[in-house]
């Protein structure tokens, strides 16, 4: 599973990430996280607020920190 | 209309906190009057003051703007056309939540999908320039015909810069990847109420975070021009009578980045001080509608010639408001 956290490195996204990492961990998942900064790659999902949180190149949550329930249940999906 | 006053006086410019800060200043033997007195009793009175009305604000506002969240503004905005598109998308400006840091983004999800690039610039004026908080932080400082003002200008200004880059045919000077980018249509799922209050306590914390130091900075700039900068000195450079105090005022206030919360109290010393309303108006709207690193960031999305035209038109509009204002000030102060 490839879990991508779009945003150019605002205080935010690092929280999303470390949201990611734990929820994956907790779950068991064997993923590979991934940091998109470029701009360009972080519009060519369509996003415009970050960050967003993409798994398996699906765009879950977008503009907020989700809870780390919420990504689980996002990475439940994709499992 | 007894009410009013009261809400004015007490609620909006806070006068209860000003003798309270007063008592207090006088508790450690200094009086207001003094220098050394004063500048405590501006800095302190200030601070308080923006940082109440800073929360409560955001919290109100940010519930009204749960309701126009980018995704939602790009769909009203795809529906009109010609002026009433920008005149649409200034006024909106005012009310999506909006971050210097999120411009880009911004800009290439409204262009993506479809709209016009001067509605999509009518919104990038408006949107740090015209916010719903600083219409009530002026309407505290200063008063409500001012800060009406303030608003009707920046939205005339959001409105005739966006029109005029769609007259001028400047598409081209987009860069490519601009263009046809995945939209994301679908909304996510409709807020609760409980969710829009989230997201209002997140916006306080967040905007708080972003803002507590320029508002320090700018309070500290204000008690140091409120009390130890010479009046004379300040009006041989910006004073009223001086016809290149507005251009000035904005050529130092465009590069500069703060936050329209910090530069309020900077301009509110300048005008106690004898400065032109509209030099102080043109000295903000400078900070906040053009800075380095929104200017440094929207060079990324578009080609010199349309920065420039941005930045041209902008700026002209500012030093316009700023002759505009200063010639009408009798009207409202």
């Amino acid at each position: 599973m490839i879990i991508k956290i779009l945003g150019g490195g605002c205080a935010n996204c690092r929280k999303l990430y470390t949201i990611a990492e734990q929820a994956a961990q907790e779950l068991g998942v064997q993923a590979e996280l991934v940091k998109v900064q470029d701009m360009r790659d972080i519009v060519s999902y369509g996003v415009m607020r970050t960050p967003a949180l993409v798994i398996n190149e699906k765009v879950k949550v977008f503009g907020k920190v989700p809870k780390i329930d919420e990504v689980k249940k996002y990475i439940s999906e994709e499992m | 209309m007894l009410i009013l006053k009261w809400f004015n006086a007490q609620l909006l410019k806070m006068e209860w906190l000003h003798h309270l800060v007063e008592l207090l200043v006088n508790a450690f033997g200094l009086d207001i009057n003094s220098r050394v007195g004063g500048s405590i009793h501006f800095f302190i009175y200030d601070t308080i003051k923006i940082f109440i009305l800073l929360s409560v604000l955001i919290f109100g506002i940010s519930y009204i703007q749960s309701f126009f969240l980018p995704e939602r503004t790009r769909k009203i905005l795809g529906r009109f056309r010609g002026v009433w598109a920008n005149i649409l998308a200034a006024l909106l400006g005012t009310v999506t939540p909006f971050c210097s840091c999120s411009s880009i983004p911004l800009f290439i999800g409204f262009t993506s999908a479809g709209l016009p690039i001067g509605v999509t610039f009518s919104f990038l004026i408006s949107s740090p320039l015209v916010d719903l908080a600083s219409i009530i932080l002026l309407a505290s400082i200063f008063n409500w015909k001012i800060a009406i003002a303030y608003v009707v200008v920046g939205v005339v200004l959001a409105v005739i810069g966006g029109s005029a880059i769609s007259k001028l045919k400047l598409e081209e000077y987009v860069e490519p990847y601009v263009y046809g980018n995945k939209v994301m249509d679908g909304e996510q799922e409709e807020l609760t109420v409980k969710d829009r209050v989230d997201f209002a306590k997140e916006q306080v914390l967040d905007i708080t975070k972003r803002v507590w130091l320029y508002v320090i900075i700018g309070v500290g700039i204000g008690a140091a021009i409120h009390n130890w900068v010479p009046e004379s000195i300040i009006s041989t450079i910006l004073g009223k009578d001086k016809w290149h105090s507005v251009l000035l005022a904005t050529f130092v206030g465009i590069p500069m980045y703060a936050d329209i919360f910090g530069t309020l109290p900077i301009a509110e010393a300048l005008v106690a001080k004898g400065v032109g309303l509209g030099t102080a108006l043109a000295f903000m709207m400078g900070v906040t509608a053009l800075s380095l690193p929104s200017i440094i960031m929207l060079s990324k999305a578009v080609k010199p010639k349309l920065l420039a035209t941005f930045i041209g038109i902008v700026t002209v509009g500012i030093i316009a408001i700023g002759y505009l204002f200063n010639s009408f000030t009798y009207l409202l102060l």
